[in-house]
């Protein structure tokens, strides 16, 4: 990795990676809301470098990351670092607002928790509990019932299986979240399959390098 | 397969097995890759410890804070002065260096974290050179120093915004003493009494990063952890034992991790990172 902290520059990557992902393309400005440690200590540990490489797919690894602001530029992308401070989070933890032509499209909260490990612990409303050291499935759908099952169905039928599975709600009959942990990767065809389902409204898929090759 | 010390001691004594084949087991298993894939993988990183434990000796490295370059030349030139020995004070060089690369926000192997990418490295390649150690013989080891890792962070934390400079250098200097030790022949026991000396030895090290950057202390930290595996080590193959087992030293780790202030866990808020000096020092670079 690139120094000079695996929490606060290779983990930041790595939410920046993940928040992007699930935020999908096309976002044209970005606010970093940092909390903690984050909050004292980004300018120092490069934090800030880092969450843009880390929202321009950059990987921890990448030589680039020194120049991040210099690349966000190229790419027209609008960044901006605020302090926040949210409660019992873990003292590395950033929440991220994307938006594009001045509308917000979601945002995204992450922990770095160590040794360039992390978590994501929100998206939107939704608690949610992501590692990104498994392929990850991120499911919207409406709370009814018998959707679980439909999910668990296709992902079945595609010889997956099913690691961890978050399930969560704004209201009861209103929309949900489901984020799926997965041991084996997860092809288009399967998103296809899950964005037939009648009460799916939208589906993200995470793919990820496996292992700690994060390290170097 | 283990989740603690005593599992891992359990397992190599009852299938007598060294440590490393214990570890890498279970990372065959987590991981899914070949025993040869894994491997492989392990000499890419020991390729860029060794990289990043020799280039600041060999050019001092524009650091982003500019308080540590040269630094690592200094110590490497004035070896043949140095009390602690030709071995040791290599050591210590080669620590200052993978900090210096760090700094400057180049490439290193986060072991377990980048802010102490300098001690196993440090160690391992002057073991190496000191005992005529095959690279294979080093991956072996880096084996037994991640199920070092592992297991703290399993059990507590590497994070030093979560537990201090203890949870960071002290889980770096805890995996390079018991690599160490089992490169220099020691038993499972003796393996993970070296760790727990280790860490003890650094219990309630506070983390505060002058002007919040991984320079100072840092650097020095990670040469002065490195020498602390170094007689973690010696004394555990001396045949003395650590009275607290390392699985409680680990716990009594995490339990002061929590009772540091926010002030001293990598915020820049307390600790020498407040001193009139650091706060200067702050200032200027922030101003530019």
């Amino acid at each position: 990795m690139i120094g000079p902290s695996s929490s606060h520059t290779a983990g930041a990557v790595k939410i920046g990676n993940i928040a992007a992902s699930i935020a999908g393309k096309g976002f044209d400005h970005v606010i970093f809301h940092l909390h903690g440690s984050f909050s004292e200590t980004y300018r120092g540990h490069g934090t800030d470098k880092a969450l843009t490489a880390g929202v321009l797919g950059f990987p921890p690894s990448d030589e680039r990351i020194r120049d991040a602001f210099f690349y966000a530029e190229k790419a027209g992308l609008q960044i901006e670092f605020r302090h926040i401070q949210l409660d019992n989070v873990h003292e590395n933890t950033v929440m991220i607002e994307f938006f594009r032509n001045g509308k917000k499209l979601c945002d995204v909260t992450g922990s770095s928790i160590g040794g360039g490990n992390i978590e994501i612990t929100r998206i939107d409303s939704f608690e949610v509990c992501v590692s990104g050291n498994n392929p990850t499935l991120i499911i919207r759908q409406n709370d009814k019932k018998g959707v679980v099952s439909d999910i668990a169905a296709v992902l079945a039928d595609n010889d997956i299986n099913i690691g961890t599975m978050v399930l969560s709600r704004t209201a009861k009959g209103g929309i949900a979240t489901t984020v799926i942990e997965t041991d084996s990767l997860i092809g288009p065809s399967v998103e296809k399959s899950l964005l037939s389902l009648t009460n799916v409204l939208d589906v993200r898929i995470l793919e990820v390098t496996r292992g700690g090759s994060d390290h170097v | 397969m283990y989740d603690n010390a005593a599992d891992i001691i359990r397992l190599s004594k009852e299938r007598s097995l060294p440590v490393f084949r214990i570890v890498l087991e279970n990372e065959m298993e987590l991981s899914e890759k070949s025993e040869d894939a894994i491997f492989e993988e392990l000499l890419e990183y020991y390729a860029v410890m060794k990289s990043a434990s020799e280039s600041a000796i060999a050019h001092p490295m524009d650091t982003v804070g500019m308080m540590i370059k040269g630094d690592a030349q200094k110590m490497d030139r004035a070896r043949d002065q140095a009390f602690s020995g030709d071995y040791l004070s290599k050591i210590l060089a080669r620590a200052i260096s993978c900090s210096e690369v760090n700094a400057s926000m180049g490439k290193i192997c986060a072991c377990p974290t980048a802010g102490a990418c300098g001690i196993l490295p440090a160690v391992m390649l002057t073991t190496q050179e000191r005992m005529g150690l095959t690279d294979r013989q080093i991956t072996e080891a880096l084996l037994t120093a991640s199920g070092i890792g592992a297991i703290i962070v399993k059990q507590a934390t590497i994070s030093g915004a979560e537990g201090g400079c203890q949870a960071e250098c002290g889980a770096a200097a805890a995996m390079a003493a018991g690599a160490l030790t089992e490169l220099r022949g020691g038993t499972p026991e003796m393996i993970f009494d070296s760790a727990a000396i280790a860490l003890k030895n650094i219990m309630g090290l506070i983390c505060d990063p002058v002007a919040g950057m991984v320079e100072v202390p840092c650097a020095k930290r990670n040469a002065s952890q490195a020498a602390n595996a170094v007689v973690s080590s010696d004394m555990a193959i001396a045949g003395i034992t650590s009275t607290i087992p390392f699985d409680e030293v680990v716990e009594a780790m995490y339990q002061v991790g929590r009772q540091l202030p926010y002030q001293l866990r990598e915020t820049s808020l307390g600790g020498i990172a407040t001193t009139p000096t650091a706060l200067e020092i702050a200032k200027k670079h922030f101003s530019r």
